[in-house]
């Protein structure tokens, strides 16, 4: 009986994300929209487009493999498992200690593996163009995310992302390693959520695109899976910032009904918040050359080292 | 009998398997008998060494026997440590084993092979039984020459020989090292069994560490003395390939263990800032070498080299926290390397398996002609992608768990109270998280352009899936890479006696952790749990399949490839290994490797071809190699002439030399007393 009480928040959290995360992509390209003084799709637009692509028939290459077929399958879940591993609106939830930070940077990690491999199964040449230079962001993107979830883990004392969030919501102050940090972590979500100024996700102009390039060939479920997946990792991210950087109303383990419901409702709180920063940010901003883009990243690359090397030399920086 | 006599017997029974070959009517008879040989008797080596490991916790057993040299004979010792490495290369060679009783048809020489491979294996495992300094090195010098005659097998490609060439000269080099090392550890009263070693603190512990490093180091192929490898590992069969990187650099990292952790006494502070930048830069320097090949064999070749450098970072944080007297923290980190070293030769053996299922079928190891292999060899590009995931350190496979292990190591770091690690460590881990992205870069590489797109050239539209031998094997290693991933607590269990015999302290016991979870130190600092992650993947993978097909249309149409509405057909379109690492060549090889690129492009109206040149240069080779084999050249010029002298001015040479000698041997006479 026990172990249902403790599974259902965990239950709640996997469906949360899934259902939460086509609302926020809609919700920031209404947002968008609204900046630009269009009007936009309606908020519940991805909904119907997924529910579209998944009533469509597939259409294959004729070369595709079964990597092909199965690939979107494999990266939705590890993308899924990932955001069902943050804490969203409570923390200590059942699973939480499966992986923590660095286990959940590498199941994202292997989302994009698969990712890079599809995009190279048909042997097209924008595949390969995309896969290549999602690979090349991805080396120093990944790395940028280690030394966040170091600097995360000498503060905190741990690796296991509830225990963070909990020891910021007890031991909150200004540190310098925490502002690099996040200066990093936000560099890192636009790079590996493809937003501006890294890659444009409305392009389709063949050149600029890089995620876009790379599920070019997929049609009907296979792309409304990987689509989904995108999403759920825009909500990842989105959760990450909120539960490390503003933990509050965070329910801790164990908490009554209300303690959760408190959490939810600051959680889409949180989500609307970073959704609209997200926006702001990438219609201030023009998209970058892809070259230019190594740059941006080595950016939190070093920052991300800043702050792990400052908390070595002391703990109270 | 007991574990230690088994694989002592194995050594005679090993060396008379090629007798089977002699007797054997047809090279396709003698080769399946040898490997069948050599299978079953590693596979019983394993069995025991296993048991061993399990059953008799750290005890150890010895033996002496009265061979070699009178005066010592020969020691053979079983300890935990042994053991573990006992497993790992029998492992490695009942594979590899099982692997060749298949792709050794292939073979075009077998007759230069098959004396050699048995002989390869009894040597690695007389390297890690040897108990004497003696045996070890005869043991060393044999694996390295058993090795040294598979390499030139091929002899008749220039490449090859020069392989083979560079392999010896670097493995003498290396011996000549280890038996420095072993003469400090000895001392002047010679005592050159291992025991003895233990009880006396050697004259210059400093010393014997930085010629063990490279000793050892060469042979498994730490930056700079790497070079041979990319070399010479491709250039054997691929089954000696497998065996030559996934098992024979890790007996060079047993020597490197045995002599450092055991009996070159309590390390000083300053051991693993020698260690740990090296390790660093191993892992760095391996994958962008690995990133810019294009031969599937080299590739795999250079990915050897870093992941010695992360087995190496992982050494050197336990030299660093034994120093400093933290030893659950030293053995956490020797637990990460020692995981490493098996998880390593697992899926290195594996990849290497498929890179020579690959070439037994196309006869190509270029991956630029190959292509769209997934669709004639599934099965092979199945364990092969199992492969690839599990080098690339991501979960549920059994790479990651070694990597986490490390970085939990290095976070435990700043602990150490010495400034020298707590600035470097930083570092090195910045350089560990690097090479783990890039290894995935490289295998997304390596994966899609050898099995995903098209074909490139007839070779690979005709291959035919591999004989089912070599599946066997490649099945197997995949399966144990996914059972240690999801269970890495009882890995980590099993080899808690060899941790423990080196220095004094395990990791905690995992096995009574609920749901098989592994906890390196505490809950609330780390946990990871490879079993639910793979659960949880699996689940929701089904689950999504099963939404989707309830609801979705699951109508499938095959069409012509999209590619923004101009396709083109010929394969040659693709991108190729060298365009997929041209973005991250621009990125870091401008700096490391001097890379450049020329584009030479005609003028408008003429009809010549463009072309792009893209020139690079080997920073090590550079700046160690080159100088050393010019010096080497010029001196032997200069000493050439010493060669046509007339007798008359030998024999005043000889004289001036004499008299020479004489005077120093009267200055040192006259400085001693």
């Amino acid at each position: 009986m026990d172990l249902i009480l403790e599974l259902i928040p965990q239950g709640a959290q996997m469906i949360l994300v899934l259902a939460l995360a086509p609302l926020l992509l809609g919700y920031t390209r209404k947002v968008k929209a609204r900046l630009l003084r269009r009007r936009g799709p309606p908020l519940l637009q991805p909904y119907r487009d997924l529910l579209r692509l998944i009533r469509k028939e597939a259409v294959l290459a004729e070369n595709a493999s079964w990597l092909f077929r199965s690939g979107p399958y494999m990266i939705f879940s590890a993308t899924w498992v990932a955001a069902a591993l943050v804490p969203t609106f409570a923390t200590g939830l059942y699973a939480s200690w499966t992986a923590d930070l660095i286990a959940i940077a590498a199941l994202l990690g292997s989302a994009r593996f698969f990712l890079g491999l599809v995009g190279m199964d048909i042997g097209t040449s924008f595949g390969g163009i995309g896969s290549s230079r999602e690979m090349m962001f991805a080396s120093l993107a990944e790395p940028a995310m280690i030394m966040i979830a170091f600097t995360l883990a000498l503060l905190a004392g741990s690796t296991q992302l509830s225990y963070i969030a909990q020891f910021m919501l007890t031991h909150s102050s200004l540190r310098v390693s925490l502002g690099l940090a996040l200066a990093a972590l936000v560099i890192v979500a636009l790079a590996e959520n493809a937003r501006i100024p890294v890659d444009n996700p409305a392009t389709h102009l063949e050149l600029t695109m890089v995620h876009e390039a790379m599920v070019l060939e997929y049609s009907g479920r296979h792309l409304a899976v990987l689509e989904f997946a995108a999403a759920l990792k825009l909500l990842l991210y989105l959760s990450l910032i909120g539960c490390i950087f503003v933990p509050w109303g965070l329910a801790p383990a164990g908490s009554s009904l209300t303690g959760y419901a408190v959490g939810l409702a600051t959680y889409v709180g949180k989500l609307a918040v970073g959704g609209f920063l997200l926006v702001l940010l990438e219609t201030s901003i023009a998209k970058m050359r892809v070259f230019r883009v190594p740059d941006f990243l080595g950016i939190a690359l070093m920052l991300g080292l800043l702050a792990m090397l400052l908390l070595f030399v002391s703990r109270s920086f | 009998m007991t574990p230690l006599a088994v694989a002592l017997w194995s050594i005679p029974a090993l060396l008379c398997a090629p007798m089977l070959a002699a007797t054997a009517p047809r090279w396709s008879a003698a080769t399946r008998r040898t490997y069948g040989a050599c299978f079953a008797l590693c596979f019983i080596v394993l069995v025991a060494a296993f048991v061993h490991l399990v059953g008799a916790r750290n005890t150890a057993a010895s033996l002496h026997l009265p061979i070699g040299l009178p005066w010592i004979g020969a020691h053979f010792r079983l300890d935990g440590l042994s053991a573990f490495f006992l497993v790992v290369v029998n492992l490695g060679a009942a594979g590899a084993s099982l692997f060749a009783i298949g792709y050794g048809e292939h073979e075009e020489s077998p007759g230069r092979v098959l004396p050699f491979y048995p002989a390869f294996l009894a040597g690695m495992n007389l390297v890690v039984l040897a108990d004497d300094a003696f045996t070890f090195l005869v043991s060393w010098e044999f694996m390295s020459l058993s090795s040294w005659a598979l390499v030139v097998a091929h002899h008749k490609d220039p490449d090859n020989r020069r392989a083979g060439f560079i392999y010896i000269m670097m493995a003498s080099f290396g011996t000549l090292a280890l038996l420095l090392a072993f003469g400090l550890l000895a001392g002047g009263s010679g005592g050159y069994s291992f025991t003895e070693m233990r009880g006396t603190t050697a004259a210059l512990p400093g010393l014997v560490l930085l010629l063990v490093l490279l000793g050892a180091g060469s042979k498994a192929g730490l930056v700079p003395l790497h070079v041979w490898l990319p070399l010479a590992h491709p250039a054997a069969p691929s089954h000696v390939s497998a065996l030559m990187s996934g098992v024979m650099t890790k007996v060079a990292v047993y020597g490197f263990i045995r002599i450092v952790f055991d009996l070159n006494g309590p390390p000083a502070w300053w051991w693993s800032v020698v260690v740990i930048p090296l390790a660093g830069i191993t892992c760095v320097l391996g994958v962008l070498s690995a990133l810019m090949q294009h031969d599937l064999k080299r590739l795999l070749a250079y990915h050897t080299v870093e992941n010695i450098g992360i087995i190496f970072i992982g050494l050197g944080l336990a030299l660093a926290f034994s120093a400093h007297k933290m030893p659950a923290a030293a053995a956490l980190a020797l637990t990460a390397a020692l995981l490493h070293v098996f998880n390593h030769s697992l899926f290195k053996s594996l990849l290497f398996f498929g890179a020579g299922a690959v070439l037994a079928s196309t006869r190509e190891r270029d991956m630029e002609h190959l292509g769209g292999l997934i669709h004639r060899m599934p099965l092979t590009a199945f364990t092969f992608l199992t492969g690839c995931v599990a080098i690339s350190a991501l979960p549920p496979l059994n790479g990651f768990v070694s990597e986490w292990l490390t970085f939990q190591a290095i976070l435990l770091s700043p602990d150490v109270p010495s400034w020298g690690i707590k600035l470097l460590v930083p570092a090195v881990g910045a350089m560990l998280a690097l090479s783990a992205a890039l290894a995935a870069a490289c295998f997304v590489k390596a994966f899609g352009v050898t099995f995903l797109g098209r074909a490139r050239t007839g070779a690979a539209q005709t291959a035919q899936e591999a004989d089912r031998f070599s599946l066997a094997a490649m099945f197997g290693a995949a399966a144990l890479c996914l059972l240690v991933g999801i269970l890495p607590g009882v890995a980590i269990d099993v080899l808690a006696p060899a941790v423990e015999g080196l220095v004094g302290a395990r990791m905690p016991s995992q096995s009574t952790i609920s749901w098989l979870s592994i906890v390196p130190v505490a809950e609330s600092r780390s946990s990871y749990n490879g079993l639910l992650v793979f659960v949880f993947i699996t689940m929701s993978t089904l689950v999504a399949i099963e939404i989707i097909h309830r609801f979705a249309s699951r109508a499938v149409r095959r069409g012509p490839a999209w590619d923004c509405g101009f396709p083109e057909p010929s394969p040659a379109t693709q991108y190729t290994a060298d365009s997929f690492a041209q973005p991250i060549r621009r990125v870091f090889g401008e700096v490391v490797f001097m890379a450049r690129e020329r584009v030479d492009m005609p003028a408008p109206g003429n009809a010549q071809p463009a072309r792009m040149t893209v020139t690079q240069r080997d920073p090590v080779w550079d700046a160690i190699y080159s100088p050393i084999s010019g010096a080497t050249s010029v001196a032997a010029d200069k000493l050439g002439y010493l060669q046509f002298l007339t007798i008359r001015q030998y024999l005043s040479l000889v004289f001036v030399a004499l008299v020479v000698l004489l005077f120093v041997l009267m200055l040192v006479m006259l400085v001693w007393t």
